[in-house]
């Protein structure tokens, strides 16, 4: 080799070291959630930030996991099976058929994954090809659009909109946000792969209705889409009138419906990263090629620890005592609790119909003291000053949204309310303390 | 929309939902453990075939996890740190610095994965773009090449060769599998990206030489490559003239190694599925990337396990009692008696330098009866007939070699040795009985 042939090698050579990172993910370097998550561990906020619960998950739960350590079945330490440990694709098929109107095969059409982000992830990449589009319902769980660009494919945003009439009330529901039905349809074309719902919604908490799945549904069939339904939410509605309905048991979606579930979001055990998702076996076939190519196998103990607790669950699965039913009545309260300071502070809740969160619109609240400029939507730096300086930890709603619709979202602020009642006593006080101020 | 505009559509939907796999996953389809684990359990096998111990962890293991479960700390059974829990990030420094002769940072040096599965996919995925090449030594742990094919990359591979004299004893050394220097000098160019090397190798046991260690790293410095560093085995070795040497503590070799380790090879847990990157912070920026737009964060409980597991052993890491070294130790007996009955049965055991298997060359055990043709390998054959005719499941070996180099490896099987005696004395037993037959 010449030495000049030396010479313009260095140079590639640091610029090669330079340009690190696959092109595929240039742009998604950042994650707001690791500033948002640490924040109020850094200023030991009241943390009403991410979506968890601060107390202890059901009883039973660490009962059956302490059990599951006392098996003198050592294999449980060890690999299981690939696409789901035996025991619990039995107990989700056992769980899940009824709620699906069929028999779901527990070998060819559940796929249990590393939590219901992991469950994104696959099928999202288990089907884009490069310029594929993908319709996406803002606001959005903010992985879905990442995940989308690192698969090269091309989101297509359209915003759920609250009726005008409650922007101006001081309270409204999570049912006013709707999507604009020619809208929507216009989003279809030929190059749409994919469309991602989530219901029970996060953040708004809107239960999708069956005539606006309906809808979504006619044009999945129209365009030949692949449905991916977020339902980590499932079991956490609050209104009688307004069920949770799973689009996969719409007419003719079960063959092209994707529906994902989460045991933390089920057990109100957000630590166990463990998910699933379901569907017909000619979609689960892809699904289960992109997990054997990234994580091929899931942990044994957590598991079977998440089998047994469906198993304890389906024996008392009509009852009121099951935790599936109880737990929307646990968090009603805390709902009601939460809405009702919101309000007297000013600060307008979007009353959810499912979920753990409610969106509220602070701009009254915080008057004009934040404004969005280059640097930072208002939101952010609203949710910054409460952390930092109010001790409150909240989550900006335009990380929801896309870049070009944050003047969509930036008047509001995300409030977890399942959190025990010191915790939400506490962030109480520290609003009406503000609004006093 | 007119009607002709109906049927066409009807024509190219057809189309869509068969054929859904996305195109980066196409012809990525097949796993041998997911067929191999599968055909060893239905036919009740003895299983010498996949790596997992078939007996208890280390009694420490199960009592800190049972620990875990009745600390009172609530918050553990929630979500933790997007990039490693912190007492385990801590723990993994405190661990592996010295190691690696420097303070290695635990917020910005490590990334904690579900197992080295993904820590692989991680890395690979945050490097490759479109084109780029990744050098693979063959024989590879098979998940290598495929990864770098979804990531658009080109895998460009290069077989370790065992030394002619060797292939006529009855019984040889991994460290008779060199690679060809000149061969592999002539595989690094402009278009290189990355290398991955298995110290000690899955599966010919191989320990890495410094002298070949140090020819790789000079190739890597000189080209501008990145090195992973697969080193799960780390701890399992058997000579101490051949100790496990870790490429990142090579000279001008931090700055462009990836180091990849496993909580379930460490801990004889594979179930935890719990691994760990550690490298620089500009090489892990790229696989956090990857990471959080992926699984985003890893399960909590097993974090705290696994980080009391290593402040367990911190305290007596140099005594022969712990774990990391007394494992050796405890599977050198093992090896030692499968390959002396492999030898006695007329099959070429490898001796292995590290690791949990050998590989052996059954051909004149087997004689003609087993032939590679266009559908399958020789070694596929003889493997499927010892698992369904004679009950005892081992792993083809060509199954880690890329398409073209299969013909290599076509004579040998692959043992995992990391079994109780019962499970090896039955083994052998078989073994002996095929051999009189």
């Amino acid at each position: 080799m010449t030495s000049s042939d030396d010479s313009s090698k260095m140079k590639t050579s640091s610029e090669k070291s330079n340009n690190l990172l696959a092109k595929r993910y240039i742009g998604l370097e950042k994650s707001i959630w690791t500033e948002l998550n640490a924040l109020p561990i850094v200023h030991k906020a009241i943390d009403l930030g991410q979506g968890f619960i601060d107390y202890a998950p059901p009883h039973y739960f660490i009962d059956l996991y302490k059990e599951t350590l006392d098996d003198p079945n050592i294999f449980l330490h060890q690999y299981t099976r690939e696409m789901g440990h035996r025991r619990l694709v039995e107990a989700i098929s056992n769980v899940y058929s009824p709620y699906f109107n069929r028999k779901i095969d527990p070998l060819t059409e559940i796929l249990v994954t590393d939590g219901a982000t992991q469950s994104l992830f696959n099928c999202i990449h288990s089907f884009i090809n490069p310029d594929d589009e993908v319709i996406l319902i803002e606001p959005f769980f903010s992985c879905y659009e990442p995940m989308v660009h690192s698969a090269c494919g091309i989101p297509r945003y359209i915003a759920l909109k609250p009726k005008p009439e409650s922007i101006k009330a001081d309270i409204s529901s999570s049912s006013d946000w709707i999507l604009h039905k020619n809208e929507l349809e216009s989003m279809f074309n030929s190059r749409t792969r994919l469309i991602i719902i989530n219901t029970p919604n996060n953040p708004v908490g809107k239960v999708f209705t069956r005539n606006e799945l309906e809808h979504i549904a006619n044009l999945c069939q129209k365009h030949d889409v692949i449905c991916i339904s977020d339902e980590v939410y499932e079991w956490i509605v609050y209104d009688e009138n307004k069920k949770h309905i799973r689009i996969a048991t719409l007419p003719n979606m079960w063959e092209r419906t994707l529906t994902i579930g989460s045991a933390g979001k089920t057990f109100s055990s957000t630590g166990l990263k463990l998910g699933w998702t379901i569907g017909p076996q000619h979609l689960m076939r892809s699904c289960r090629v992109v997990h054997q190519n990234c994580v091929i196998s899931c942990p044994t103990i957590s598991q079977e620890v998440v089998a047994r607790c469906f198993e304890y669950e389906l024996k008392r699965i009509n009852s009121s005592k099951c935790y599936f039913n109880s737990i929307s009545n646990e968090f009603l309260e805390k709902r009601d609790k939460f809405v009702q300071a919101l309000k007297e502070c000013g600060i307008k809740p979007v009353v959810p119909d499912g979920g753990y969160f409610i969106l509220a619109d602070y701009s009254q609240f915080a008057g004009d003291k934040f404004q969005s400029d280059t640097d930072d939507v208002k939101d952010i730096k609203f949710v910054r000053y409460l952390t930092k300086e109010k001790q409150l930890a909240t989550i900006p709603a335009t990380i929801f949204y896309t870049d070009d619709h944050h003047h969509l979202a930036e008047n509001y602020i995300r409030f977890c309310f399942v959190k025990k009642d010191e915790t939400l006593d506490k962030a109480i006080e520290i609003l009406r303390k503000l609004k006093t101020n | 929309m007119t009607s002709s505009d109906d049927s066409s559509k009807t024509k190219t939907s057809d189309k869509k939902s068969d054929n859904s796999l996305a195109k980066r996953f196409i012809g990525l389809e097949k796993s041998i453990w997911i067929e191999f684990g599968a055909l060893a359990i239905a036919h009740k096998a003895i299983n010498v075939g996949q790596g997992f111990i078939d007996y208890a962890p280390p009694p420490y293991f199960i009592d800190l996890y049972k620990e875990t479960l009745d600390d009172p700390n609530i918050l553990l059974h929630q979500y933790t740190r997007g990039f490693g829990h912190r007492r385990l990030v801590d723990a993994i420094s405190n661990v592996y610095s010295p190691y690696f002769n420097r303070k290695i940072d635990p917020l910005n040096e490590i990334l904690v994965t579900d197992g080295a599965y993904p820590s692989i996919f991680n890395c690979i995925h945050g490097f490759i773009n479109s084109g780029d090449e990744a050098i693979l030594i063959e024989p590879f742990y098979d998940c290598y090449e495929p990864m770098v094919r979804s990531a658009g990359g080109i895998p460009r591979c290069i077989t370790l060769k065992q030394k002619p004299e060797s292939t006529k004893a009855d019984i040889s050394s991994s460290s008779d599998w060199t690679l060809d220097k000149n061969e592999l000098e002539s595989m690094f160019n402009s278009r290189t990206r990355l290398i991955i090397v298995n110290t000690p190798n899955n599966p010919t046991g191989k320990v890495f030489t410094r002298e070949e260690l140090e020819h790789i790293a000079n190739l890597c410095q000189k080209h501008d490559v990145i090195c992973i560093a697969d080193e799960v085995y780390e701890w399992i070795v058997y000579d101490k003239n051949k100790k496990h040497i870790r490429m990142a503590t090579l000279p001008n070799m931090w700055e462009r190694t990836l180091t990849i380790g496993s909580a379930g090879k460490t801990f004889s847990a594979t179930g935890l599925k719990l691994g760990w990157t550690i490298g620089s912070q500009h090489l892990m920026h790229p696989c956090q990337v990857v990471h959080q737009n992926c699984v985003y964060t890893c399960p909590t409980i097993s974090q705290e396990v696994v980080a009391r597991c290593f402040e367990y052993e911190l305290k007596r890491l140099n005594s022969p009692e712990c774990y990391f070294n007394s494992i050796s130790t405890e599977f050198l007996e093992k090896r030692d008696k499968l390959v002396q009955a492999l030898k006695e049965c007329g099959m070429k055991p490898v001796v292995p330098d590290g690791g949990y298997f050998i590989i052996a060359d059954y051909s004149q055990f087997a004689g003609d009866k087993f032939q590679s043709d266009a559908d399958d390998m020789k070694d596929f054959k003889f493997v499927r007939y010892l698992i369904k005719e004679k009950q005892l499941a081992t792993i083809p070996v060509t199954g880690f070699y890329t398409a073209d180099h299969r013909h290599l490896a076509e004579n040998y099987i692959r043992f995992c040795f990391a079994k109780k005696d019962e499970t090896l004395d039955k083994a052998i037993e078989i073994l002996r009985k095929l051999k009189t037959n």
